[in-house]
């Protein structure tokens, strides 16, 4: 094999990783698609028949014969995308202000605030839900707070609706979208902001033109570390969205551990992925396009 | 306008920045300063004096704790950079690496509003004048340090400012370019008539290029003049020091077989021109220029000093040849290298050297020139 020598080292370094990947990563893939096309055993398990009604059920050409078709499924893609994207949307708004001020803190107290952001995530996270369970609920501190304040006059119940997952949701990811954006914010050369600033550009101008711009890969790496969590994540519609709200990621579980259907199961993480990777490569494109048009 | 207009002014600037080990850093200890149309005004002075916190305090950057700046006659307080007429080039160039040369350039014009074939037209101008035309689609990182400072440059003077403000701008090019670039920013400031107050710890430089030379030290001036005022009478002994070459020496004028000479705590005993005012105590600035070897003949015009040669080291067209005096400071005479009487002259050797002796300049001790 003309393998040249700094192929080959690459090759011996990065071989761990390969090992490690194969076995735990793909490996399991490769199964989970595989499954996807069998047919789902009486007690759970597999049949090793091929078996396109999985597929079927989610995407419309079940008959009923074998499975049916249930829009349902597609209903709870689309919300799930759509609370995911909200989600971006929302921590995106809180943090890149918030990254902005950190950065402008002088530098003993910027470690120091950085610090406290992620300290929540040293508790364990059904912990911290459940908080929130006992925050948002119609006797919970919210409604005591509000109600004692004179704000409204009934409790509002918010708890086991979409506002409570996109509640959740956003304070479990929001370290996903700050570090990234605050890594990229630190970075920017402050004298760039000056000659802006010099050249007469004011503080609106500034940061449409200079400082978003530069700091937009923090974006979008934020963007994709909190979209792809959103819409997998379980536990918190589980503890927040009660049986209404129900995401992809609840329907998988139910598939797996309740109904015991692997290969339904298996079928929809499958259109997860192929969902999530299209939007994603959709996205990339589009932000590789901004950057070339600038 | 008239060339005696007043473009920029700055009075009695005092800034001060808490330093983090504690206590203050008077970086402004009441600066004054008056730049006149159509001036090239450089601020010279040592790291840490103060040159970068002046510029701060007039592009808008630094506010001032007393004192005030003002533009064409408009004073400054509480005006925001992007609303001051003044523009600047900065000491790393903060070219916007996401944008092309054209939009680099053009930002000044885009930010507030040009219309395109205006704006188009102008940014082809701006490049044209620094000889980068065709440039316009490269990014920042594309170009070589030359190109960049170009840009930075082309940048800085599309918004048509009342003055230009640059801060070491040449210093992160090699020297060829950097003689290059200075004899250039000269012609620019020239066809524009624009005003540049522009920093550098480049003696050489300051006095190459300059109508007007600011010395600072710790924050204050030291001395205001046209390069030939500072090197030729420089107000202070930091002054003399500062610019050219040369030794200093300190001490009392006193009479000696009725000529005036400067005794110093040392021992050397240095002749002075007629001039000098017995009693006082001032230092006298000799350069290497005023020095020769003493000619066999006695001449009372003279003032003679033994020496011992240390080290002589070529120049070119001179040869500089560094002498030890009597009380141990060092001097540096600066003889022609082409002639060969010098020729004989080894290290270690014994020399009497002679200068005019009312040709070197006495500073006063009080701070003012002879
Ligand atoms: N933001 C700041 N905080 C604290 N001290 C400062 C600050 N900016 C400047 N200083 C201090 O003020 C003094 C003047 O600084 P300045 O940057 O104006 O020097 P400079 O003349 O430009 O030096 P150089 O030639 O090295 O660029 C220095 O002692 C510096 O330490
Ligand atoms: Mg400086």
């Amino acid at each position: 094999m003309a393998l040249n020598s700094r192929t080959r080292s690459l090759l011996l370094l990065l071989s761990p990783a390969s090992i490690f990947l194969g076995i735990f990563f793909l490996g399991p893939l490769i199964i989970m698609v595989i499954f996807s096309f069998l047919e789902p055993g009486l007690y759970g398990g597999v049949e090793w028949n091929f078996y396109h009604w999985n597929y079927g059920r989610i995407l419309g050409w079940a008959d009923g014969e074998w499975e049916e078709f249930d829009p349902v499924y597609a209903a709870i893609f689309l919300r799930s995308v759509r609370i995911a994207f909200i989600n971006v949307i929302v921590t995106l708004l809180i943090c890149y202000p918030t990254a902005l001020w950190v950065n402008g803190l002088p530098s003993r107290w910027r470690t120091l605030v950085v610090f406290i952001i992620t300290l929540p995530f040293f508790v364990s996270l059904v912990v911290r839900l459940f908080c929130w369970v006992l925050i948002l609920r119609p006797s919970g501190f919210m409604n005591s707070i509000l109600l004692g304040l004179g704000i409204i006059s009934e409790p509002i119940d918010i708890i086991f609706t979409e506002t409570a997952v996109l509640i959740g949701m956003a304070y479990v990811l929001l370290p996903f979208m700050f570090l990234p954006i605050y890594a990229s914010v630190e970075k920017l050369d402050h004298s760039l902001v000056e000659a802006s600033s010099d050249l007469g550009g004011g503080p609106i101008q500034t940061f449409f033109r200079i400082t978003l711009p530069l700091t937009l890969p923090g974006v979008a790496a934020g963007a994709i570390l909190v979209f792809i969590p959103s819409l997998g994540n379980f536990i918190v519609p589980d503890l927040l969205g009660g049986a209404k709200v129900l995401m992809i990621g609840n329907l998988v579980e139910q598939q797996f551990l309740s109904a015991r259907n692997w290969p339904f199961g298996s079928a929809l993480s499958v259109t997860i992925m192929l969902v999530m990777l299209t939007l994603i490569i959709l996205y990339l494109r589009r932000l590789k396009r901004m950057e070339i048009n600038q | 306008m008239r060339q005696t207009d007043t473009i920029a002014e700055v009075k009695g600037a005092v800034k001060s920045f808490a330093a983090p080990e504690g206590g203050k850093v008077r970086a402004l200890d009441g600066i004054s300063l008056e730049i006149l149309h159509g001036q090239f005004v450089t601020l010279l002075g040592p790291s840490g004096c103060g040159k970068t916190t002046l510029l701060r305090t007039i592009s808008g950057f630094e506010e001032l704790d007393a004192g005030e700046v003002r533009i064409a006659g408009v004073k400054m307080t509480n005006v925001p950079p992007h609303r001051r007429p003044v523009n600047t080039v900065f000491q790393n160039y903060a070219l916007f690496p996401h944008l092309s040369v054209d939009d680099n350039v053009g930002y000044g014009l885009d930010v507030s509003g040009v219309a395109r074939n205006e704006r188009d037209r102008r940014v082809n101008e701006a490049l044209d004048r620094v000889g980068l035309s065709g440039f316009g689609l490269r990014k920042p990182d594309q170009l070589s340090g030359g190109q960049r400072q170009r840009v930075a440059l082309a940048r800085a003077i599309i918004n048509r400012p009342k003055l230009l403000l640059l801060d070491e701008p040449l210093s992160a090019l090699d020297r060829n370019l950097r003689q290059t670039m200075q004899l250039e920013l000269k012609s620019l400031q020239n066809d524009l008539g624009i005003c540049f107050l522009f920093v550098t710890h480049d003696q050489e430089e300051a006095l190459t290029m300059s109508d007007l030379v600011v010395i600072l030290n710790k924050g204050q001036i030291e001395q205001t003049g046209t390069p030939e005022e500072l090197y030729h009478q420089p107000a202070t002994p930091f002054v003399a020091e500062f610019v050219g070459d040369g030794s200093l020496f300190t001490g009392r004028i006193e009479n000696t077989s009725d000529r005036p000479v400067l005794k110093t705590n040392d021992g050397l005993c240095l002749p002075l021109g007629r001039d000098a005012r017995v009693g006082e105590t001032a230092t006298l600035l000799l350069r290497p220029e005023h020095l020769r070897l003493a000619p066999d003949q006695n001449d009372e015009s003279l003032g003679i000093l033994e020496a011992t040669l240390e080290q002589s080291v070529f120049h070119g067209a001179i040869r500089n040849y560094i002498c030890r005096l009597s009380n141990g400071a060092l001097l540096t005479v600066a003889l022609d290298a082409s002639d060969t009487a010098y020729k004989r002259i080894t290290t270690g050797d014994q020399l009497r050297l002679a200068y005019p002796r009312n040709l070197p300049y006495l500073i006063k001790q009080s701070g003012n020139g002879t």
